[in-house]
């Protein structure tokens, strides 16, 4: 059965490389802009693993990890962090948040993957 | 697997550009909100997000610029530092720089050498108030660390693991965890403890309370196992104990409960196995980035969607059309009419929203005014706010590109001529603040591009005194304002007293009116001594479409530009006037204008001659008008413009060609050039005038 992620970025760039290895790997993809329009994109979809950027304007990573978390479906879904090396705090609010891991940007696409296997049956 | 980033490389250089423009524009608001956090949040998120995206893509110079500008953008944000004038200049100028770095990357070229000036520049002040951030990481592409699989011999590890009671509520599964550990080794014993699990009475069905003994027979370190774990560590006790082979990477102490802080590797390295390099980098990687103009547009989903709508809808009534045709009998006339005038209001649908894919807002282009004005009220010793207004009106792409430079010229001569300095204002009873306000508008099938200003007007009688110094016009010419006002679009006039470095160099005015002439549009000044001037640049909105009113002249077709009409009728004999020698005048309401007989110009000989048989169509071009004569309006169509050019020749007076809906071609008539061809029926009006 295909999985579906969900990736939220507010850079395309960074949300197109990311979709892009993810569908090589299978996955679908569901993509939004920031935490707001995530959210909205998901509403009454099944999502197996969620990738979010934490510094998005109009709401960031870490809140949508809050709201995510306080849905039923997503109690138990993997959600990683893009961080850089310099968001060590943010990092730890994320996992305070419910975050499952998180990706130190830049990463290439082989990083990725092994990240996700590490959180995705 | 191998993932060619090519394609997403362009993405990136195109949305850093927008990024830059945000980091500007904002840098700019800072000076009036120093304290406003939300605008220094957004200048940082730009920042950041060039930077993040640079280092995923292999552009390590604008990774590692960037980086230095972001941590001074992060004090910043952190009150630790103000945003006093000469930093917002410096980080102007870092902005600057990383424009030019991504358009290094773009052309595959290496930074420019004042980079690391620049660079030393951010990293001394960021010295002066505090600890930097992190060093960056190595940008580029992060080699998958082969360290984790080292080649010590293998040994025996004893793992006891007990995660946190959280485990589940952060999407994570144990047995990943496990899985993965298998693939570093081998597991030899697995020991499930569920002795914690408490009584089904108070048992949380979403908490965990299992914990892991396991004997794994590995080559890999400490390090490397400990890595596994990285996202269950969290209120986890973790030990590694080592029977036998000691690993040497390994702390004395194997035993140890394991901190989060102790281990904040990038995941780049997590559990890292050699990767096969037998698939080497597409050629494709390395060739050169597409230049600029091949730039990407950006298009709304939702305009995409009208146009799958669309052609859905196309794809029917084309249906229906098909099916009258194939079933045809006359009684279904009326209804292949139907059908047919369906498919033309799609057709026609279609036809404008693909055109609207084309249109940009042009506040893109004006986004560059408020920082020259900034660096030009500097520069000049005055003070000069810039206005900006209908930033969302919408343009064809390439006409928005090529009304740039106009543009530029045309604000920087507000704040170098027409401004007055500080003194001149005040004494003239003005505020010390000028105004240059740049707007634009939709009206009737055309934008408009304003630039006015609150300064002291043009200089009518310097202009005729310097026009009669250059022969443009004679001492006892008696000229309207006006008329006089168009001399500065003339080559080399500038009345500049001193030659500054901005303006006033003599050319300019011409070439700003040739660029706008070249997109079929015209400026027009407005001005009143000591008030302000206004120029009005008028703009078709779009390059590949035109609406145009079709005309015959003997057999030929040709298309006028509806933009350039002012009105058609049938002259009277007596409105004809001829100017010995010099040509023909059509007067029109008291008003004299020089009258061109299409079918001399395009020597045609079988229309018709006598003027009070033929219609005159008046129409403007460069300010002026003249009187066309032509033989029958046909009526208006919109009509693709073909170049000439390129197929053909130059044509003086002729704009393109066009395909009528019978297969004929057309000429659609360039009016500024129609008047330059007849460029002796100026000197016919003027002759009238005085």
């Amino acid at each position: 059965m295909t999985k579906t992620a969900l990736i939220v970025d507010d850079s395309v760039s960074m949300r197109q490389m990311v979709a892009f290895t993810l569908k090589q790997a299978g996955f679908q993809v569901i993509e939004g802009g920031n935490g707001k329009e995530a959210l909205d994109r998901v509403k009454g979809q099944k999502v197996e693993l969620v990738i979010t950027d934490l510094n998005m304007p109009i709401m960031d990573g870490i809140s949508l990890v809050k709201e995510l978390r306080a849905k039923p479906d997503f109690k138990f879904t993997p959600i990683l962090l893009l961080t850089t090396e310099s968001q060590d705090t943010k990092k730890q609010e994320g996992r305070a948040a419910g975050a499952t891991g998180w990706i130190v940007k830049p990463f290439q696409p082989d990083a990725l993957l092994k990240v996700v296997a590490k959180v995705v049956p | 697997m191998q993932i060619d980033l090519t394609p997403f490389r362009q993405t990136f250089l195109d949305e850093s550009v927008e990024h830059v423009a945000a980091m500007e524009e904002g840098l700019l608001s800072l000076e009036s909100r120093p304290d406003d956090n939300e605008l220094l949040n957004s200048i940082f998120r730009a920042a950041h997000s060039i930077k993040g995206g640079a280092g995923s893509f292999g552009f390590e110079d604008v990774a590692h610029f960037t980086h230095s500008a972001e941590n001074l953008l992060d004090k910043l944000r952190n009150g630790e530092i103000r945003a006093e004038r000469a930093l917002v200049d410096l980080l102007l100028r870092a902005t600057d720089m990383i424009k030019l770095l991504l358009a290094a990357a773009r052309a595959n070229e290496g930074a420019p050498g004042e980079m690391a000036t620049l660079l030393a520049e951010l990293d001394q002040r960021l010295a002066h108030g505090g600890a930097a951030l992190a060093a960056p990481l190595s940008a580029g592409p992060i080699a998958v660390a082969p360290s984790a699989v080292s080649s010590a011999a293998e040994r025996r590890v004893t793992i006891h693991f007990t995660p946190s009671t959280e485990l589940f509520h952060t999407g994570m599964d144990p047995l990943l965890v496990l899985r993965d550990l298998a693939s570093l080794g081998k597991i030899v014993r697995a020991e499930l403890d569920a002795e914690q699990i408490p009584i089904f009475e108070v048992l949380e069905p979403e908490s965990c309370h299992l914990s892991w003994t396991l004997e794994l027979a590995t080559e890999a370190n400490d390090a490397a196992l400990r890595d596994v774990f990285l996202f269950v560590e969290d209120g986890a006790r973790l030990e590694l104990t080592t029977a036998n082979a000691p690993d040497t990477l390994a702390p004395p102490a194997h035993a140890a409960s394991v901190s989060p802080a102790q281990h904040a590797l990038p995941a780049g390295s997590a559990g890292a196995t050699p990767v096969p390099s037998s698939a080497p980098t597409p050629a494709a990687a390395k060739r050169p980035a597409a230049a600029a103009e091949n730039a990407s547009i950006r298009v709304g989903v939702e305009k995409v969607d009208q146009l799958i709508n669309l052609i859905g809808e196309l794809v029917i009534s084309q249906s229906m059309v098909t099916d009258v045709v194939n079933h045809f009998t006359p009684d279904r006339l009326q209804q292949l009419r139907e059908s047919v005038l369906a498919m033309q209001r799609n057709t026609r649908d279609l036809q404008e929203r693909v055109m609207a894919v084309r249109m940009v807002p042009i506040g893109s282009i004006f986004s560059r005014y408020p920082r020259m004005v900034r660096d030009l009220s500097g520069t000049f010793g005055k003070s000069i706010r810039l206005e900006l207004e209908g930033e969302e009106t919408e343009l064809d792409k390439g006409v928005v590109e090529k009304v740039g430079d106009p543009l530029t010229h045309l604000i920087r001569n507000s704040c170098d001529h027409g401004i007055e300095t500080r003194e001149k204002r005040l004494a003239a009873g003005k505020s010390e603040e000028g105004v240059i306000k740049l707007s634009a508008f939709t009206e009737g099938g055309a934008v408009y591009v304003e630039i006015s200003d609150d300064g002291g007007g043009l200089d009518t009688e310097r202009i005729r005194r310097k026009a009669v110094e250059k022969g443009l016009m004679r001492q006892d010419d008696t000229w309207s304002d006006e008329q006089i006002h168009q001399l500065i679009f003339q080559p080399a006039f500038s009345t500049a007293e001193k030659v500054t470095d901005v303006s006033g160099r003599g050319v300019g005015m011409d070439v700003v009116k040739k660029n706008v002439e070249a997109l079929g549009g015209t400026v027009a000044i407005h001005s009143q001594r000591g008030l302000g001037a206004r120029f009005r640049i008028k703009l078709p909105l779009t390059l590949a479409i035109l609406d145009g009113l079709t005309l015959s002249v003997g057999r030929q077709m040709y298309i006028l530009p509806l933009v350039s009409i002012v009105e058609s009728f049938r002259p009277r004999s007596e409105s004809l006037k001829t100017v010995l020698g010099r040509g023909e005048l059509m007067i029109v309401r008291s008003e004299s204008l020089p009258l061109l007989r299409l079918h001399r110009i395009f020597g045609i000989d079988d229309s018709v001659q006598d003027p009070s048989k033929a219609l005159v169509v008046v129409v403007e071009g460069d300010g002026r008008r003249v009187a066309l004569l032509v033989d029958e309006l046909c009526g208006q169509q919109q009509v693709v413009i073909k170049n000439l050019d390129a197929n053909f020749r130059r044509v003086e007076g002729v704009m393109g060609a066009t395909i009528m809906g019978d297969g004929r071609i057309a000429l659609i008539l360039d009016v500024p050039g129609l008047i330059r061809l007849a460029g002796v029926a100026n000197d016919v009006a003027l002759a009238a005038a005085s």
